[in-house]
Formats: C-alpha cells, sequence, structure tokens
C-alpha cells in the first residue's frame, strides 16, 4: 500500500475523557485507502520536549465524511500536547502504516474482537469493516471503570456488545478473559489489542480453544516504516522484525510468548 | 540554479546530501515518498559478515531533541545481502553505499572484499565507531592504533572509495582522522551516535536493554559540528559531516564548518522527504549569496 505525507485539517476534537481525546481529521482529496490495524504516525508540532513522531492506530475512517478518526490516550507530554489542536489546525500525518487484521476466509466465521483500555481503537473500525463484509462481529471491551469504556454508543451500532470493568461499574466485573461470554459463545477467530498482559490472557484462551487469534502489539518505535528497526519483536524462524512494518499485527503462532 | 555536484575521491555526487546509515534503510523505504535518485548517495544500513540479531527490545529512548538507540547492528550479513537486497536496489541511479561493521579485522576485511565485488556499489563506509555492540565497533574508533590497523588491512583489498565513519565518543577526534587517512582512508564521516543513557524513574531501571545507547537528533549538532570543523582542519581528504542535521541550514553550517558532503539521519525519522528540502534548500542559498558552485562554501567560514 503506498504511503502518504498529508496535513490533515482538524474537523473535531472531542474530549471523551479526561484522559482520551478523539480527533477527526480531514482534507479536500479523497483519504487514501486505509485497512483495520493500520496506524499512522503523527508529528506533534511546537512541543519543546518531544522530538519524534507518534505512532497512533487507525480508529475509524468515515469515508461519507472522508473523515479519519484518532482515538488518544494522553499518556506523555507528546499526546498531552496533540490533544491541545482546535478545529481548523492542520497536523502532519504519515499514512497507512503497517499490515493490518487480516479478515476470515469463510463468510461462516463468528469473529470476536477484543479491547482493553485505549485497544479498543482499532476494533472499531476493524468490526466496521467486518460487519460490511457481512460478519457479525461480536465485540469485548474491558476498561477500569464505567467512564473508561470509550465509544459504547458506534461500538453497539456494529454488532453485539461485552464490557467488563475492574470496578464492577458496568458490565460484569474483572478482566475481559474472565467474561461468561468466552464460556456460553462460540468463535472461531480472535482479535485483540490492549495492555500486553490482557493480550497475553486472551491468547492463552485463543489457543486453548485452539482459535485463530491476531493481536496488534504496540512497541515503542521511530520511524515507522522499518528503517531504524528500533520497535522489533521476536518472533519464531524470523528473528527480530519490525513491528512497524511486518506487524503491528501478528497471529499468536508467529510469537513466542509463553501462552 | 548553482552547481551542486561534488566528488569524494573518485565518487561523484549529484549534490552534498546522502542519508546515514541505519535511518534509511535500504532507500527503498523512503521510495513512496521522495525520488530516491535526487539524493547525492545513500549509506544503507550496516552491513556484516555474519548474520545480526541485534540487541533485545527496548532499544530506543526519545529525549529532548533527540533520541537513543541500541540498535546492536541488526543485518542478515553480506551474503545475504548479495544475494537478496544488491539485486533490488543496484538498479536505483544514485550513489548506493554500503555501510561495513564487523568485530575483528579479520571480519571488516571480508566483508569489504565480498563488496569490493558489486559493480553498482561505488564506495563503503567503514562503521568504526558504533556504540552498540560488545565486540569491536567502537572500540576500533578509539584508538589510533586500533583505527589504523583496520583501514589499512580494509584499504589493501577494497579497490574503491573508501569513507571511514568516526566515533565522537574520543578525546582527540582529529587524532583519530588523520590516523585513518595515513592508513588509506578516501575520506571521514562524523560523527556517529554519542554515547548516552536513559532511566525510568518510576521503574528504577534503564530504558534500553543495553542499559547505554547512541545519541543523535537535533540535539547533537553543535557537537557534531564542531568536531567536523577541528576533522576538516586536520586532514586533507573530504570530510562528510552529519549529526543533527534537521533542515537546510544546518547542512550548510555543516559545509561552512569544512565538510564536503553531508548525511542527514534521525531527520528522516519525523520528516521523510527532509533530504529533498536540504538539496532545495542549499540551492536557495547558494543563489541568494551569489555562489555559482556548492564547492564555494566548503570551509569558507571565516573566523
Amino acid at each position: 500500500m503506498k504511503k502518504y505525507i498529508l496535513d490533515l485539517q482538524v474537523t473535531e476534537n472531542l474530549h471523551l475523557h479526561e484522559n482520551y481525546v478523539l480527533l477527526k481529521l480531514t482534507q479536500s482529496q479523497p483519504l487514501p485507502e486505509m485497512h483495520p490495524g493500520q496506524f499512522v504516525e503523527v508529528r506533534i508540532d511546537d512541543s519543546p520536549s518531544t522530538f519524534l513522531r507518534r505512532p497512533i492506530s487507525i480508529n475509524y475512517v468515515d469515508k461519507k465524511k472522508n473523515e479519519l478518526w484518532l482515538l488518544i490516550q494522553l499518556v506523555g507530554e507528546g499526546t498531552k500536547h496533540l490533544a491541545k489542536v482546535k478545529e481548523g489546525d492542520i497536523i502532519n500525518i504519515v499514512l497507512p502504516l503497517g499490515n493490518g487484521f487480516s479478515i476470515p476466509a469463510s463468510k461462516e466465521s463468528q469473529p470476536l474482537l477484543v479491547g482493553g483500555g485505549v485497544g479498543t481503537a482499532p476494533m472499531l473500525f476493524l468490526g466496521e469493516h467486518l460487519k460490511q463484509q457481512g460478519f457479525n462481529p461480536t465485540f469485548l471491551l474491558g476498561a477500569r471503570s464505567a467512564k473508561d469504556l470509550l465509544q459504547l454508543e458506534e461500538f453497539n451500532k456494529l454488532g453485539t456488545v461485552y464490557t467488563t470493568t475492574e470496578d464492577g461499574s458496568a458490565g460484569e466485573t474483572g478482566y475481559v478473559t474472565q467474561h461468561s461470554v468466552l464460556q456460553s459463545k462460540q468463535f472461531d477467530m480472535i482479535y485483540t489489542c490492549g495492555p500486553k498482559p490482557m493480550m497475553v490472557s486472551v491468547a492463552k484462551y485463543a489457543k486453548m480453544k485452539n482459535i485463530e487469534c491476531e493481536v496488534s502489539l504496540e512497541n515503542h518505535m521511530a520511524c515507522g516504516v522499518g528503517a531504524c528497526l528500533c520497535c522489533v519483536e521476536n518472533i519464531k524462524e524470523e528473528g527480530n522484525v519490525c513491528v512497524c512494518k511486518e506487524g503491528p499485527v501478528f497471529n499468536i503462532k508467529k510469537l513466542l510468548w509463553q501462552i | 540554479m548553482a552547481d551542486l555536484r561534488v566528488k569524494i575521491n573518485t565518487l561523484e555526487l549529484a549534490n552534498p546530501v546522502m542519508t546515514a546509515s541505519g535511518t534509511f534503510g535500504y532507500g527503498v523505504e523512503f521510495s513512496d515518498f521522495i525520488d530516491l535518485e535526487r539524493l547525492g548517495g545513500i549509506i544503507v544500513k550496516g552491513t556484516t559478515l555474519n548474520r545480526r540479531e541485534g540487541n533485545p527490545y527496548p532499544r530506543m529512548a526519545e529525549t529532548p531533541s533527540g533520541m537513543l538507540n541500541a540498535v546492536g547492528l541488526q543485518n542478515k550479513g553480506v551474503d545475504y545481502f548479495i544475494e537478496h537486497i544488491y539485486p533490488d536496489i543496484k538498479n536505483i541511479q544514485t550513489n548506493m553505499i554500503v555501510n561495513v561493521s564487523g568485530s575483528d579485522i579479520e571480519s571488516y576485511v571480508k566483508t569489504a572484499e565480498a563488496i569490493n565485488e558489486l559493480d553498482k556499489i561505488p564506495a563503503i563506509e567503514l562503521n568504526i565507531s558504533c556504540p552498540n555492540v560488545k565486540q569491536g565497533g567502537m572500540a576500533f574508533g578509539v584508538s589510533a592504533k586500533d583505527a589504523s590497523e583496520v583501514v589499512s588491512a580494509v584499504r589493501k583489498v577494497y579497490k574503491k572509495t573508501l569513507i571511514v565513519k568516526l566515533s565522537p565518543n574520543v578525546t582527540d577526534i582529529a587524532e583519530i582522522a588523520k590516523a585513518v587517512e595515513d592508513s588509506g582512508a578516501d575520506s571521514v564521516s562524523l560523527i556517529n551516535t554519542l554515547l548516552g543513557m536513559a532511566i525510568d524513574a518510576e521503574r528504577r531501571r534503564p530504558v534500553l536493554s543495553t542499559i547505554t545507547g547512541g545519541m543523535s537528533g537535533a540535539a547533537v549538532k553543535p557537537i557534531a559540528l564542531r568536531m567536523v570543523w577541528q576533522v576538516a582542519k586536520a586532514v586533507k581528504i573530504p570530510v562528510i559531516g552529519l549529526g543533527g542535521i534537521m533542515n537546510a541550514r544546518d547542512a550548510i553550517e555543516f559545509m561552512l564548518a569544512g565538510a564536503t558532503a553531508v548525511q542527514i539521519g534521525t531527520a528522516n525519522f519525523i520528516d521523510p522527504t527532509v533530504t529533498i528540502k536540504v538539496i532545495d534548500g542549499i540551492n536557495e542559498y547558494l543563489d541568494r549569496h551569489g555562489f555559482k558552485s556548492v564547492t564555494e562554501i566548503i570551509g569558507a567560514l571565516e573566523c
């Protein structure tokens, strides 16, 4: 897929939560084709304490409105600075980067999309894509507390949504991997993105049940295009590969995780 | 339009702007963003005799106006390069230069010998300055005697343009530069990364798996500029300047300090089109100051 460097205009900056903003971006030309699971590298302008671009997963592409959505968790100086942009501001973005999730070959497949924290972001775009392709996606979203479950309205439009919270303020209490739907329903494809311990638990479940599973990794990166070799993951047979180029999505069969 | 051509020994560059090893892959990673053939040259990823897995993750830490890396020369070895990568890059119409690294003199020599046979590789950059490998690498670049030994050995087998990349992690970089010049180097490039460190105070642990790493980016520019100036005064061979170049003005400063050409590294991560902007910016500067050739500004610093 051809990569582009674009100056995109902010159409909306929605403060979803004290720690999250949703940026909606557009340009006059149609946005390039993007695939769920891919990411972008955002330049942080005029921030004295940051230097590199920030990799952000693609949350959603609204084709009708020609909008790219980025869900941004305010983690450090870079993302906090980025969250200050206003409607009409221009953001420089390199996109689309990485491989993206694979789509099940069989139309009968029952996909489960598991997201935790900001890891729910790519699941929205993937869910919409799967629905468009005739699948019936099920979402399992986890967060600390009810207020941390983001974009539920959007997810509900795309399929059945199950939730867990650590404090029990919404959905079932506990972690996503403790949710009863994992015992009551059959799935044959699992996609996951979130904190590493969560993804490892999901991968263990998938392996035990012999279900295909893809995880989206968030290793720290610099270039985003496979040039600097900073963001590597050590995988089976191949050794260290760039998460930005060979990933960020990997089938769990390729990973050396203890699962 | 001024004349942008420069020469490094017999190597003819369409303009003085090259890309630094380890920051631009094999060039093709950036072909969606720029016309690679506009570049003066591309120094491809460090290549060693045998495959190297590099260091464990994490390998990178952001710093104010810069970054640390601890990649550790990950590459698939010179045979893989010749069989699988060279065929894909040999028709790119610019100077494709291979950065060669080793862990002992023999491995440097064997790698250089193999690359000498490749028609479309007109030069190598001998890396005696990588701070991220335990054996060799920087060890050769921090002593004039060792630097001299490895360069002399490679010179015997390598017939084309031999550039030697110097480490800034030394007391007197000009002394090392003179030693490699006397041992047959056709050019020196500097600086490689500066040895640095990052700590995660919350976890009370180092950020990098190797504890220390190589620092690059805008923050290192004043140091690099000083070293280029010192080396350019000390040697007769052409100097290639690098270290924190983010724009055309930075590149021009290196040339005024005595560099015949420059390399752009970390800046490619922030703006993948930066190299083209630097070429255009140098041209604009030359026109504005009435210079007919870029060679007129090499070492033109008045002090």
